[in-house]
């Protein structure tokens, strides 16, 4: 088995007496995309969080390419991304202008070569030179993936990157980042309230309630522990056991 | 420190300004009308001049080396209010970019404002009312950097506040600095406050600036001392808020506020 990509141990984060992340430990293996699921407040985004240096776990350990994220914040960030449906880019800058920063503040080389190439990839040439603002729900969704893959990161955190997304973008979505995966080996932790959407892209499901992971594995693997007849009706069990 | 990083930022805010209108006011249009407002306030003291010497070149001058100091502060919290209402904190943050990177790039977006607002005040003061800030001669240069320094220090220091106490504490961008106008003696000597205020004006760095321009407008005395005292405490000031900014960042990240400032 490969060495893993991102290693937690026993991440804990407590905000005074709430405890949002209770004791989680996982592994990303290079090339896997590992499915983050859960009921709201189940502790998904604070992870993610703690993975991206935001917030300070209040114990545990979070290594990525065998590197400890406390100590080696700068070497990890440069070859980590995210992009999430809650987070935006700056909204008075125009698209292209957006992917310029980003480009720089990774410190990127050729920079409009791989601008072109991204906006190329997502198919944003149409509105390349729009103003953020300006963009629909669904080229905003493109922007939030290009400024990530933008800087080629070896790991990806994807905070439902398909919420409030028409279903015909949204497959477009899962196929360029099913291509990108194949083609780059690229590892991405994945959270998505849509369960057939978990199915078709994770490799493997932890699934986290109250902040601690009370099931992993494949998705068939977790639909037959729970005897459901799908990960829908798994998800629903748990979030009314919550 | 990365140049590259820092760059990224100030680029960010360049393209910021290159298409705003209200944001090009605030280098434009506020200072200028600051500068109508106390230019006709100075001619008509100039009435008075046998009883306020120098009054023009007092209260002209003063206003000028205020607006440095009041627009240094204000590159380094707009900058940071402008991230927080784009939302944009947890793309930075999470990017390899350094808390120090970040202060640096607001500083230098401190320095193209007050480069840009002294352009237009000078030129004003010279067109509108003959005024000559140069009267000053070469001790405008020292003047200028411990009043930017002066500006950076309430700056970091509001920021650092706005970062912990969230957007209720936005209003502190526009009125902190003003906190420290009664006591930085800007249009009337330090002499005039009551002993215990001297005292506390004393240790203001900016105080130091304003009574030396006085004296180097005065032509009384060369403001030396007055300049070694703004250097030191500027220094000093700037070395403890960078290092609560510091702090405060951490603590940000342990409570989670970095995340959650604009929501």
């Amino acid at each position: 088995m490969s060495t893993p990509v991102l290693h937690v141990q026993h991440l804990v984060k407590r905000f005074g007496a709430f405890v949002a992340v209770n004791d989680i430990s996982f592994d990303i293996r290079p090339g896997e995309i590992l499915g983050l699921l859960g009921p709201n407040g189940a502790g998904k985004t604070t992870t993610i969080q703690m993975l991206l240096g935001v917030v300070t776990p209040t114990a545990g350990s979070i290594q990525m390419f065998g590197l400890d994220l406390a100590t080696h914040r700068e070497a990890i960030l440069q070859q980590v991304n995210f992009s999430s449906t809650y987070v935006s880019l700056p909204q008075a800058l125009t698209v292209e202008e957006n992917l310029w920063v980003i480009a720089r503040l990774y410190g990127l080389s050729q920079i409009q070569e791989r601008v072109d190439d991204i906006v190329k990839r997502l198919e944003m040439e149409e509105f390349r030179h729009k103003i953020t603002r300006k963009l629909s729900s669904g080229q905003s969704t493109r922007l939030g993936l290009a400024k990530a893959f933008l800087t080629d990161p070896k790991i990806l955190f994807l905070d439902e990157p398909t919420a409030s997304l028409d279903p015909d973008i949204a497959q477009k979505i899962r196929s360029f980042l099913k291509e990108e995966r194949r083609s780059s080996g690229l590892s991405v932790l994945y959270t998505s309230h849509n369960m057939h959407e978990m199915e078709e892209m994770s490799d493997r499901i932890i699934f986290l309630q109250r902040g601690k992971i009370v099931a992993e594995g494949t998705a068939q693997e977790i639909v037959a522990r729970f005897g459901q007849a799908d990960l829908e009706k798994v998800f629903v069990k748990l979030a009314r056991e919550n | 420190m990365k140049i590259h990083r820092i760059y990224a930022l100030v680029a960010r805010h360049l393209y910021l300004y290159r298409r705003s209108l209200p944001r090009m006011m605030e280098i434009f249009y506020w200072p200028f009308l600051d500068l109508v407002i106390w230019g006709f306030i100075t001619v008509y003291l100039m009435k008075f001049q046998g009883q306020i010497p120098g009054a023009v070149t007092f209260f002209l001058g003063a206003l000028i080396l205020w607006d440095v100091l009041f627009r240094a502060q204000q590159g380094i919290t707009i900058s940071f209010l402008e991230e927080i209402w784009a939302r944009n904190l947890m793309n930075l943050f999470a990017s390899p970019l350094k808390p120090s990177e970040f202060l640096a790039a607001t500083m230098v977006m401190s320095v193209l404002k007050v480069s840009a607002v002294s352009v237009v005040m000078v030129a004003c003061a010279g067109l509108f009312y003959s005024y000559n800030i140069f009267v000053i001669g070469m001790w405008l240069v020292p003047f200028i950097l411990n009043l930017v320094m002066t500006g950076w220090i309430i700056g970091v220091l509001t920021t650092a506040l706005i970062m912990r106490f969230g957007q209720e504490a936005e209003v502190l961008a526009w009125s902190m600095v003003f906190m420290f106008q009664p006591i930085s003696c800007v249009f009337y000597p330090m002499e005039v406050l009551p002993g215990w205020l001297q005292a506390i004006a004393w240790v203001n760095p900016a105080a130091h600036v304003f009574e030396g321009m006085r004296a180097v407008l005065n032509a009384s005395a060369e403001p030396i001392a007055h300049l070694a005292w703004a250097t030191g405490l500027n220094l000093l000031f700037l070395g403890i808020v960078i290092a609560a900014f510091h702090w405060t960042f951490e603590l940000c990240r342990e409570r989670g506020l970095l995340v959650r400032i604009g929501e």
